[in-house]
């Protein structure tokens, strides 16, 4: 049985459909690569995984458990699921000890000790354990980046979902990031992602699933995918990520 | 008769101060809860909620605090019967007045919190309280002190309204002063004066509070 299942995934926004018809099966351990164009869906899938984003039809079910509304059922299941966004997304006021203290406190019921003893373990697996005491002001965007990692990590998730984390880096911040990313898909952890680096994509993914149109248009190894698409659409996309001068 | 400005009258309106402060207090103080109630109200995703808060803002707003005033002394005249004390009726109608505007006040700080934090706490999980206890109240409590101080130093000043209706803070201590000196020229200078004093200080506070807040959170601004 699959960590995660979706199956026949629809989604509009008024008359734009986004998902339209998306079946995906992850793994526990699997790490899966999205890729595709803006405007291709990717990051609303990822969004509806952890019921960020609601679907009109078709059933998402985690661990068996088909995904609820919202509400306290909801809390429960993003206990398992984490995230990872774009702009980081951490808490301008808290140090970084605090964001990432947040959630095993307030939401596990955690004693504080406990919590911070977490907090440097997480932070020491991005790295960071020197910016316990910092605020999010004080780090680069790939620091900051890696803190929040750290922060979805500290709840123990079973899932973790990433949503173009390197997008809004500078270039040479990428790299650090990726690197985080990688050693967490080698420890075993089941992933998700939505992302633009395509070596990391082909490296380190199990499967890559490239969408178009809201739709899942190919998916496979990423080494066949990347070595001979199917389509014309993957075939065009993949040229233009990358020979971006070309 | 008339006696001249002296100690005595510098000293009963220094007195009548007290009873402005303390509406002051009072009115920040109960529209302070109410304000939040009603900021918290207008921003939440429950539609009947957001139109209650919005009517109610509305309405405040867009009437003249000495009309609410009157209606609070007269309703509550009407109401008890008799001829009643002015405490209960500023008291009622500074509170109601100041909840709104800070209401719709905390709304816009509120609201100026990006989205994005809202689902970062969501993803946390935390609860929608919890949402707004650890993450956007403290965020908009930064944005929200200038404009709050701002509103405090206009409620000192309103509180003059409340002489109207024989309730004796500072300025109704001058009118009486000046009916008993006949010194207008030496009365409502110093009654401003005094005002100034009070208000003043505030809005140095205000921007001593802002630049505290800013370096907790490692923030640097121009000066």
């Amino acid at each position: 049985m699959p960590l995660l299942a979706l199956s026949g995934l629809r989604k509009r926004f008024g008359s734009h459909v986004v998902l339209d018809d998306v079946s995906l099966d992850v793994d526990a351990g699997e790490v899966v690569a999205i890729i595709g164009r803006s405007g291709s869906g990717k990051t609303t899938l990822l969004r509806c995984i952890n019921g960020l984003e609601t679907i009109d039809q078709g059933a998402i079910v985690f661990d068996g458990k088909p995904m609820p509304r919202g509400g306290s059922e909801l809390r429960e299941l993003r206990r398992e699921i984490g995230i990872v966004f774009q702009s980081y997304n951490l808490f301008p006021h808290h140090s970084v000890e605090r964001n990432i203290t947040l959630g095993p406190t307030i939401t596990n019921k955690i004693p504080l000790a406990e919590a911070k003893t977490i907090a440097l373990d997480v932070l020491r697996e991005v790295g960071l354990e020197d910016k316990l005491n910092a605020y999010p002001a004080q780090l680069s965007g790939g620091q900051q980046q890696r803190v929040a990692i750290a922060r979805a990590l500290a709840m123990r998730p079973r899932l973790m979902l990433f949503d173009e984390i390197t997008s809004a880096l500078d270039p040479e911040l990428v790299g650090e990031v990726v690197k985080v990313l990688e050693r967490l898909a080698t420890s075993g952890m089941t992933m998700v992602l939505v992302t633009h680096e395509m070596g990391f994509a082909r490296r380190t993914a199990d499967t890559l699933v490239f969408m178009h149109q809201g739709k899942v248009w190919e998916k496979g190894p990423p080494r066949e995918l990347f070595a001979a698409p199917k389509t014309r659409e993957l075939e065009s996309f993949i040229r233009a990520v990358l020979e971006p001068e070309a | 008769m008339s006696r001249d400005f002296d100690w005595p009258e510098f000293v009963f309106l220094v007195g009548a101060m007290r009873w402005t402060i303390v509406l002051s207090l009072i009115a920040f103080a109960g529209g302070g809860v109410g304000g939040l109630l009603l900021a918290v109200a207008r921003t939440s995703s429950i539609r009947p909620l957001r139109w209650l808060a919005a009517t109610y803002i509305g309405l405040i707003q867009g009437t003249p605090l000495l009309m609410q005033l009157f209606l609070a002394f007269y309703g509550l005249a009407v109401l008890a019967g008799v001829r009643i004390d002015p405490w209960p009726a500023v008291i009622l109608a500074f509170t109601l007045y100041a909840a709104a505007f800070l209401g719709e006040i905390w709304r816009g700080a509120i609201q100026a919190i990006p989205r994005q934090q809202w689902e970062a706490a969501a993803a946390l999980p935390l609860t929608p309280a919890a949402q707004l206890r650890y993450v956007i109240l403290p965020q908009a409590f930064r944005i929200a002190v200038p404009p709050t101080i701002g509103f405090l130093v206009q409620l000192v000043k309103g509180t003059s309204v409340a002489s109207i209706i024989g309730f004796v803070e500072l300025t109704r201590a001058g009118q009486l002063m000046v009916n008993v000196t006949f010194q207008p020229l030496i009365v409502y200078p110093l009654v401003a004066v005094l005002y100034f004093a009070l208000c003043w200080p505030m809005s140095f506070w205000s921007l001593r509070l802002e630049r505290k807040l800013d370096a907790a959170l490692g923030i640097k601004r121009a000066a």
